[in-house]
Parts: C-alpha cells; sequence; structure tokens
C-alpha cells in the first residue's frame, strides 16, 4: 500500500515537475565536440582563425566584440596572429580616438567596436552567458557531464533555422529550433557563405561550430592558461596531500599504539 | 586557557622574560596553539580551520582585486572584464575569489551541521554557537553584495529582490529601502555602499572568529563523544588531550590539502559551473531575467521565503491577526529570518542532557532527515516558484521550524539515550582497537 502510494506520488510529482521544466527553458541543442572540452582541452588554432573569418565576414556587421582588444589576436592560445596580421585585421576596423574624439583607423591597443545594430547584443561573453544543457530536474548533472554548453548553443543556434517566417506588428521573424521560438535574427549562414583558406569545405555547420569556437575564446581568453595552472595545482596538492598524510601517520603513530596496549 | 589543567609559557630567556613582563603575547599565542584537544576528534573536526584559510584567502585575493576594479554603474562591469583579460593572473584571481565564496559557504554549513550533531552548542558553549551564527549572518550579507559587485544581469536583480524584502516590512520598508539602496531604485549608489561594505564586513568577520576561537578555548573543544574532558588533575587531563599543536595541525592541514585539491579542480577545469550564465550579461535595468536565482548557497533560505504564498492558511490567520499588517511576502521575509533565528536558539530549544547525536537513537532519525530536508530545500529554491515546486518548498520548510521548535523540545523527553563512554580516553581506544581489528590502517582512526 505504502509502496503502490510512493509510487503514485513519484509519478504525480514528475509529471507535474516536466511542464514546467520544459516551459521556456532549452530548444534543440546539439552536443558538438569541442576541442577546447575537459580538463587537458585547448582551442584549436585552425578553428579558431576559421572562426574569426567568419565573425569578420557574417557577425560583426551587426555584433559588436567591445571587451576583446586587437593585440589579443596574437595569443599563442588564441587565433596566433602574427603582429602584422593583426595590425593589418586590425586596420580594417575604424574607432572613435578617445583623445581627439575622431574616427581612425584601429590599432593593436584599441577593443573591436561595439554592436553596430541596437538590438544586437555583444557577442564578448555571449559564449558563457548561454548554457546548452541543464537538469535534469534542476540537479545540474548533464552540465557537470557535457560542460555548460554556452558554445553548443551558438552553433546550434546559427544551424537552428527551420526556414520558417513570419511577420509579427511589422518585423519578420524567424523559427530558430536552438532556442525553441521565434527570433528576429535572420538566418545568415550559407553553405560557402565564407571561403576558407585552409580548403575546410564551409558547411552551414562548420561555419557555426568555427564561430562558436571563437567565440569562446573571445570570452575566456585564458582558458589554456587557467588549465595549465589548474594542472600543476593539482600536482602539487596531490603531493602536498601525501606528505602531510604521512607526516600526520607517524605523528600519531605512537599515541594509538599506546591505545592499542593500555 | 580552556580550564584544562596544562603547561603554561614560561618565558626562559632575558629577552623573553623583558618582553613578557610587559606583553604577554608569546604566552597568549602559546596557549592557543598548544590547547589540550580531545584525542578522538573525528574528521568533522577540520572544518575550522577550513574556514579559516577562507578567509584568507577572501580577504587576499579581495584586496587585490580591489586595486583593478572600478565600483561605478557604468564602468564595473568593463572592469571586471579587464581584470579577466589584461590583469595578470587576474582570470585566476578572480574565479579563486568567486569559487571561494563558495567553498566557504560549503564548508560552513558542514561545520554548523556538525555542530548539530555533536551538540556543540550545549552548554557550557552557547556563546560560541552565537558568535558562530553572527558569522554565518555577516558571511550571507558579504557574499550577497559582493555578487553585486561585478554589475551583471543576476547583480542587478538579484540586488533588486533582496531589497525589496526590506521593502515588505510594513509602514518602514519602503523608506528602508530607499535607503538601503540611496535611491529609489538598485544604481550607481547602491553599488557603491555594497562595495564599501563588501571591504568593511570581512574584517568584521574576522574580528568576531577571533572571539569564536576565544570563546571555545575557555570552554574546551567538544568531541564526538560529547564527555567533557577529565580536569581533576594534569595526569588525567593528558589521557584524554593531545596538544593542538603538532597533532591537530598537521592532521587539520592534510585534510586541508585535500579539500584544496578538490577546489583547485573546480577552480582550474569549471571555474564556471557553479555560477549562473546570466551574470556574464552586464546589468539592464529595462530588461529582466526570466528567473532570478540567487547563488547554491542562499537557494534553502530562498525557498522558505518563496514557500509561503497568499493561499496557504497560515499567511491567511496571520494577515487576519494582524489585521492586514502582515501579508504574503512579508509573512515570507518573516519565516526566512525566523529559519536562522531558530537555529541561533538551538542551545535553548534542545531539551537533551545528552550532548552527542550519537547517544541518541531518535535524535538521528530526525537528524539526517533535517539534512535531506535542506537539500531539498536548496533544489527547490531553485526551480521556478509555481505548481509542486511551492508545496514541496512549503513541506521542507514546515519540516525546518518543526525540527527545532518541536522535535527538540520533546525529544530530550521522549527519548530513552543509551550510555556515552565514561571517558574520552575509553572511547579513543575502542576505535583504535576496533578500526585496527578491521585491518584498517590505524592513521585513519581518528576518522571513524
Amino acid at each position: 500500500m505504502i509502496r503502490k502510494l510512493a509510487l503514485s506520488a513519484l509519478a504525480a510529482l514528475s509529471l507535474a515537475a516536466t511542464p514546467a521544466l520544459a516551459a521556456g527553458e532549452l530548444g534543440d541543442i546539439t552536443d558538438y565536440s569541442f576541442s577546447f572540452e575537459g580538463p587537458f582541452g585547448s582551442y584549436d588554432q585552425a578553428q579558431i582563425q576559421r572562426g574569426l573569418q567568419v565573425y569578420t565576414e557574417v557577425c560583426a556587421a551587426c555584433h559588436g566584440l567591445q571587451y576583446v582588444p586587437f593585440r589579443t589576436l596574437t595569443s599563442e592560445t588564441g587565433p596566433a596572429l602574427s603582429p602584422e596580421a593583426m595590425r593589418a585585421y586590425a586596420a580594417n576596423f575604424e574607432v572613435e580616438d578617445p583623445e581627439s574624439g575622431e574616427f581612425r583607423p584601429a590599432g593593436g591597443p584599441d577593443h573591436f567596436p561595439e554592436s553596430g545594430m541596437e538590438t544586437a547584443p555583444d557577442l564578448s561573453l555571449m559564449a558563457k552567458a548561454r548554457i546548452g544543457f541543464s537538469g535534469p530536474y534542476g540537479l545540474g548533472i548533464n552540465q557537470f557531464l557535457r560542460g555548460i554548453g554556452g558554445p553548443e548553443y551558438i552553433a546550434s543556434f546559427l544551424s537552428g533555422f527551420d526556414g520558417r517566417e513570419e511577420m509579427q506588428a511589422g518585423t519578420m521573424f524567424y523559427y530558430n529550433t536552438a532556442y525553441d521560438g521565434w527570433v528576429s535574427m535572420n538566418p545568415v549562414l550559407f553553405e560557402d557563405g565564407v571561403e576558407y583558406a585552409d580548403g575546410t569545405p564551409a558547411t552551414v555547420e562548420q561555419q557555426a561550430q568555427d564561430v562558436a569556437a571563437f567565440l569562446m575564446w573571445a570570452a575566456e581568453p585564458k582558458l589554456t592558461e587557467r588549465k595549465k595552472w589548474g594542472f600543476i595545482g593539482v600536482i602539487f596538492l596531490v603531493l602536498l596531500a601525501s606528505l602531510l598524510y604521512l607526516t600526520n601517520k607517524r605523528l600519531w603513530a605512537p599515541v594509538k599504539k599506546q591505545a592499542k596496549q593500555g | 586557557m580552556s580550564g584544562i589543567p596544562h603547561d603554561h609559557y614560561e618565558p626562559k630567556t632575558r629577552g623573553e622574560k623583558w618582553l613578557h613582563g610587559r606583553l604577554p603575547i608569546v604566552g597568549l599565542l602559546y596557549d592557543t596553539i598548544m590547547i589540550p584537544t580531545p584525542k578522538n576528534l573525528n574528521w568533522m573536526w577540520i572544518w575550522g580551520i577550513v574556514l579559516m584559510f577562507c578567509l584568507v584567502l577572501q580577504i587576499v585575493t579581495g584586496i587585490v582585486l580591489v586595486m583593478h576594479y572600478t565600483p561605478h554603474a557604468d564602468m564595473a562591469f568593463a572592469s571586471v572584464e579587464h581584470i579577466m583579460r589584461n590583469v595578470n593572473g587576474g582570470y585566476m584571481l578572480r574565479y579563486l575569489h568567486q569559487n571561494g565564496a563558495m567553498l566557504f559557504f560549503a564548508a560552513v554549513y558542514i561545520h554548523i551541521f556538525r555542530g548539530l550533531y555533536y551538540g556543540s552548542y550545549k552548554s557550557p558553549r552557547e556563546v560560541t554557537w552565537i558568535i558562530g551564527m553572527l558569522i554565518y549572518l555577516l558571511m550571507m550579507a558579504t557574499a550577497f553584495m559582493g555578487y553585486v559587485l561585478p554589475w551583471g544581469q543576476m547583480s542587478f536583480w538579484g540586488a533588486t529582490v533582496i531589497t525589496g524584502l526590506f521593502g515588505a516590512i510594513p509602514g518602514i520598508g519602503e523608506a528602508l529601502q530607499t535607503w538601503l539602496l540611496g535611491g529609489p531604485a538598485v544604481g550607481n549608489p547602491t553599488l557603491n555602499r555594497f562595495f564599501s561594505l563588501h571591504y568593511l564586513l570581512p574584517f568584521v568577520i574576522l574580528g568576531l572568529t577571533i572571539l569564536h576561537v576565544w570563546a571555545f578555548h575557555t570552554t574546551g573543544n567538544n568531541n564526538p563523544t560529547g564527555v567533557d574532558v577529565r580536569k581533576t588533575s594534569k595526569e588525567e587531563a593528558e589521557k584524554d588531550t593531545l596538544p593542538f599543536w603538532p597533532y591537530f595541525v598537521i592532521k587539520d592541514l592534510f585534510a586541508l590539502a585535500i579539500v584544496l585539491l578538490v577546489f583547485w579542480m573546480i577552480v582550474g577545469f569549471m571555474p564556471n559551473y557553479l555560477g549562473h550564465p546570466d551574470n556574464y550579461i552586464e546589468a539592464n535595468p529595462l530588461v529582466t531575467p526570466s528567473h532570478i536565482v540567487p547563488e547554491w548557497y542562499f537557494l534553502p533560505f530562498y525557498a522558505i521565503l518563496r514557500a509561503f504564498t497568499a493561499d496557504v492558511w497560515v499567511v491567511i490567520a496571520a494577515e487576519w491577526i494582524s489585521f492586514g499588517i502582515i501579508d504574503a511576502k512579508f509573512f515570507g521575509v518573516l519565516a526566512m529570518f525566523g529559519a536562522i533565528l531558530v537555529m541561533a536558539l538551538v542551545p535553548w530549544l534542545d531539551t537533551s542532557s545528552v550532548r552527542s547525536g550519537r547517544y541518541r537513537p531518535m535524535f538521528k532519525w530526525y537528524f539526517w532527515l533535517l539534512i535531506v530536508d535542506f537539500f531539498v530545500l536548496m533544489w527547490a529554491g531553485a526551480m521556478p516558484a509555481e505548481g509542486i515546486y511551492t508545496t514541496i518548498s512549503l513541506i521542507a520548510t514546515a519540516y525546518w521550524f518543526g525540527y527545532f521548535l518541536v522535535i527538540l523540545p520533546l525529544l530530550g523527553v521522549l527519548e530513552k539515550p543509551t550510555a556515552p563512554p565514561a571517558t574520552i580516553e575509553e572511547d579513543f581506544k575502542t576505535s583504535v582497537k576496533k578500526s585496527s581489528g578491521k585491518g584498517i590502517a590505524p592513521e585513519q582512526i581518528p576518522a571513524e
């Protein structure tokens, strides 16, 4: 009887819980595999460079990267552009000189511009501001096993337009399966929309993953360094803990011996 | 100190005697570090040192972070990004500080529940307990204000919700909220005063920590049996205790190294796992996040706050009795602070004559149910406040209050405790023999 009650209570609970969790939260997110996942993962330089190209040719028209300085494009663990290539790249952007107030071509110390379109959010931190996985039941197990999923969300979003369009109050909306709803951003990635210098076939999914990886670098440029320190710290602490364990064992041995005899 | 007979510091050289006659600070430190400590302390007694470490870690990383942070509503978010990208090692400092707050709370909860299980709050340690509760309250205030400083979406809206609690106080609420915020809504004045207080309060916590340590050095440590150290003679006391240095310092440092290993892995490999992604979006007063969720360590009390909706009968009753002064919102606020208040009053709510839960067969069940209850509340606090979740929160809240206000007072009368060992020495010998008999290495002993 009690068991039956408990079972039906459990069933009722899970039934009641499901719609509340399904409501609004996450759409269809593909668990793409990225090189920077896991404790030893780091950025794939070629992919970050391809992503930078997609950002430059597609996203930058509307979206800014206001917290990213151009000089960081030379980062060894990121896009690793040469200083000359970085300066040539930066010169394509116009920035307002903070001293003279006039517009001039950007240089290394300048940041990427802010978003050119008011409704387009800045992308500097987008890969950390979105989640791809959650739950189940708010327990955080999926995030733990598969990662928080910001880049997966971005890649799924960019390749998640299913072609449905709708005019609402004079604005065109597009259905996105990752968002699981209508969005005002139109599909921007197309087969061979960019031409990769390294010959990688520019499918929509490829471009989406590349730009997602680039945006992860933009959001977390010190990821590789951080993991390196994490690893060094783990080694050091394992060593320290082992030594302290042996010291403690030795220290307490006479006390315990006495207790055993007494 | 500690009322346990033991050797005191004797200045030997001329220099030591000179200083001791003028400022006996060496003697004070000696007595503090050499305090006779019960031999049988288990691994649940290591969290004090972990907490001490956390406080120092937060103060040190915090002081360096302040050197690079700009407390202004227009610049705070960008200055945090400056720390993350441009300051040497800034990303580590910030992640250490952010996750350090979480380690601090994880440790304080284990520390508190250890005290609740082993009856560490009971006479004569009530003052230690009360000071501990004050530290915990200040920790919550400090963490809350610190969370506002990066000026992300959750910072802003968390501040709006929590200061709104004070707005729910009848009569003075609105004026009080405006005074706290420095304006009609969360804005630059709020950020500035929170920054100032976030820097001040840790030093108040430090002061209270010294009092906390002083208080239990006066009464002596509790221990897993709850049996007092024999104080009749130095010889007997020495059979029950060992000096804190080196026996417990080394043991605690070993435990700290293990705890830090886990902590360091989180900082190094998944520093954002326990945070909220919305806080990487700059604060925007015009856009409200779909769910405003506090950090995990506030969730149990957040669930209690939200459990009392207007259709709960106690709320209806309270509103009717108070002629409408206590509405659902204010009731929730009272419940949230009440949940901590009943915990602070536990030395006078627990009527049992036996200190340690180890010898209380009925108490054990209710205690572990309280632990489960705490996690259920934490989970319910993260869920949207609708449907089944408010019911779950309400049941879990009822148990929280029931445990402190009904179960603990009654258990002392109803329960028949088993007999604790006569002395700490006896308990220590039994556990050493038991574990070596089972073929477990003797060094694991104080672990149970």
